[in-house]
């Protein structure tokens, strides 16, 4: 063998080797995905009944539903959204309409990424100083605020990013006509750019509907039916946290009744939020 | 002064209904300029906000500990005394754990995507790698607790135990009861949360190098790997760098998967089978039970360390990422 050939078979192994092991890190990152769905759904499966829509959470060893917590959660989440979505996407059109290629603009993106990835356990303890203390106790208040700071740089960046790309010809057209600004934000712009704020919006609510570490000291439990937002409330990862933890198996099957349900409500929410999303670029082509 | 006459008589003859119809557009107009700025300002606000809240909430902790909060491993709620070293160490160790796996994981994935893959296997994968993004962080500890602890506690870590533990200098790291919990398992789940983050930054900026770049160098015999070693890293390396970070923000501050997994053990050791804490997993565990000011105080002062590293952390992975953008021109 030459030299050349050599170095050839050698650049060609080292080619080979790259690309098998490349397949091999997908197949390890898909291997965790199918074992992690697999334990949800089959541990969610069996200890699903009617039950669980109808009854309260039980005292410790008794067995019940998760009604209140369902109730807690919507509620929460439902109102996060309310909270996070307007002011979202206000400050997403002062971003792309005012600001674009200005300092300020730069400088609010950039804290917006920050605030887009900050740990949500932070943004929890910050509504307890903010809400808790001020109140005095907790409250579904304080979690939906604590929840709403997590819709909203979601809501500003997919506002932001839609906004920029309405063709610019558009706002033009519709200024040199004598409309004013803000008639052509909230009844152009926004109606271009209409599904793909929702899609944001719902990718939100994907977001906040698993997310429990800002609900731990804000929100905290309760074991009864409450309606009352100033008074805490149950809600449904605070409710699998406690109730894995515990050494019950009542508690555990719920815990895993309720897992399956947020993650098959999570991904199927992330999946319609997406397909919103193309369904609209396909009709835009 | 004539022509200003002659201007106000202009105005004067435009009918009265347009006249108030301008004014109140104007008046709209300002009023929706300064809703969206007020809203732009409340987001800038609001990040500043959270930091000093949490300094203020702190300030008891950082008073009467002062640095020694930083490097006492003291947690005793009893005797009022805390220290964050033990918090930080295991916070620093299993987000270092998750990136020795996540980062190979994570760009091989990536390679796979964008240049080894057949086309229509490309887009399904990568849906359901970015599903793992998706699935809520409970269930990551729920998992890691019920389901693959015990399989680590059985078959993987007696091995490590007996295999790395005799190792001359990283023994002492992988010797310990195979309890299943601890660092390394949370480092472990930490490295599956943060993959598809990592690869989907990496993927996204690989799909950016310029095709003639990478045909040239096919063009001149250039074998998949070289092309990619040689061309699409050096071309992205800001970004993948950007993307690493970002990654290594989101491992410093996950909670409820670590919580789960990790132990919580208010103790410095050395090996990483043991289990540990992490600042997210002890403020989650025991905000609801601090019965005291100081013990409050203390929780919300590791949350502004936590806040303060990962914003650092975030704002260099931002930076990173805006470099290759400028060179796009975007």
């Amino acid at each position: 063998m030459s030299p050349a050939d050599r170095l050839y078979a050698r650049r060609r192994f080292k080619n080979v080797l790259a690309l098998v092991l490349a397949s091999a890190a997908t197949a390890f990152g898909l291997f965790w995905l199918v074992w992690i769905l697999w334990t949800t759904v089959s541990m969610g499966i069996t200890h699903l009944n009617w039950a669980l829509f109808t009854r309260m959470t039980p005292p410790p060893g008794d067995s019940g539903g998760l009604l209140n917590a369902f109730f807690g959660s919507a509620v929460m989440s439902l109102l996060a959204i309310v909270m996070g979505t307007p002011v979202g996407i206000a400050a997403g059109t002062f971003l792309a309409e005012y600001v674009n290629h200005r300092k300020l603009g730069t400088v609010i993106r950039f804290v917006n990424d920050i605030l887009l990835s900050a740990p949500s356990i932070v943004l929890g303890l910050f509504v307890y100083t903010l809400v808790v203390k001020t109140m005095g106790h907790f409250s579904a208040l304080a979690g939906a605020i604590a929840l709403g700071f997590i819709v909203l740089p979601v809501v500003v960046r997919t506002t932001d990013e839609m906004l920029r790309l309405v063709p610019s010809q558009m706002r033009e057209a519709a200024l040199s006509l004598g409309i004013p600004q803000w008639k052509v934000t909230t009844q152009i712009l926004y109606r271009a750019s209409l599904s793909g704020i929702l899609t944001g919006v719902l990718l939100a609510l994907a977001r906040i509907s698993g997310e429990t570490a800002p609900l731990l000291f804000t929100a905290l439990n309760n074991q009864y039916w409450t309606t009352n937002i100033l008074q805490p409330m149950a809600n449904v990862p605070v409710v699998i946290f406690q109730f894995a933890m515990s050494p019950y198996d009542a508690w555990q099957a719920l815990a895993w009744a309720g897992a399956f349900i947020v993650t098959m409500f999570v991904l199927l929410l992330s999946l319609f939020a997406r397909l919103v999303l193309l369904r609209n670029k396909v009709s835009n082509d | 002064m004539s022509n200003s006459n002659s201007l106000s008589a202009e105005f004067a003859s435009v009918p009265l209904g347009e006249d108030a119809r301008t004014r109140g557009d104007g008046r709209a107009d300002r009023l929706f300029r300064w809703t969206v700025t007020a809203a732009g300002i409340f987001v800038l606000v609001s990040l500043s906000a959270a930091a000093l809240s949490m300094l203020w909430g702190g300030r008891e902790a950082f008073h009467t500990f002062g640095w020694k909060f930083f490097t006492s491993t003291d947690w005793d709620p009893v005797q009022h005394k805390f220290g964050a070293l033990v918090a930080i160490y295991g916070t620093l160790i299993t987000a270092l754990i998750a990136m020795i796996i996540a980062v190979p994981v994570s760009l091989g994935i990536a390679v796979f995507l964008t240049e080894a893959a057949p086309r229509w296997i490309r887009t399904p994968v990568a849906s359901a790698i970015e599903l793992l993004a998706g699935i809520p962080s409970i269930i990551y500890g729920m998992w890691g607790l019920f389901v693959l602890a015990p399989k680590l506690a059985e078959h993987v870590y007696p091995w490590i135990n007996d295999h790395l533990g005799k190792l001359p200098l990283a023994g002492p790291l992988f010797t310990g009861p195979p309890l299943g919990l601890g660092m390394l398992t949370a480092g472990l789940v930490l490295g599956i949360m943060v993959i598809p983050f990592i690869s989907s930054v990496m993927r996204e900026v690989f799909l950016t190098v310029p095709a003639r770049l990478k045909e040239s160098a096919y063009a001149l015999g250039s074998t998949t790997w070289e092309v990619v070693w040689d061309i699409v890293l050096p071309y992205t390396r800001s970004a993948v760098i950007g993307g690493i970070f970002l990654g290594l923000g989101r491992a410093l501050g996950e909670t409820m998967a670590v919580t789960f997994v990790l132990g919580n053990a208010h103790d410095l050791s050395a090996s990483l089978l043991m289990p540990g804490n992490s600042i997210a997993a002890t403020i989650a565990n025991e905000f609801t039970e601090a019965d005291s000011d100081i013990y409050l105080s203390s929780l919300i002062a590791l949350g502004f360390v936590l806040f303060i590293v990962t914003f650092i952390v975030l704002a260099i992975a931002k930076l990173m990422l805006m470099q290759l953008q400028r060179r796009e021109g975007k």
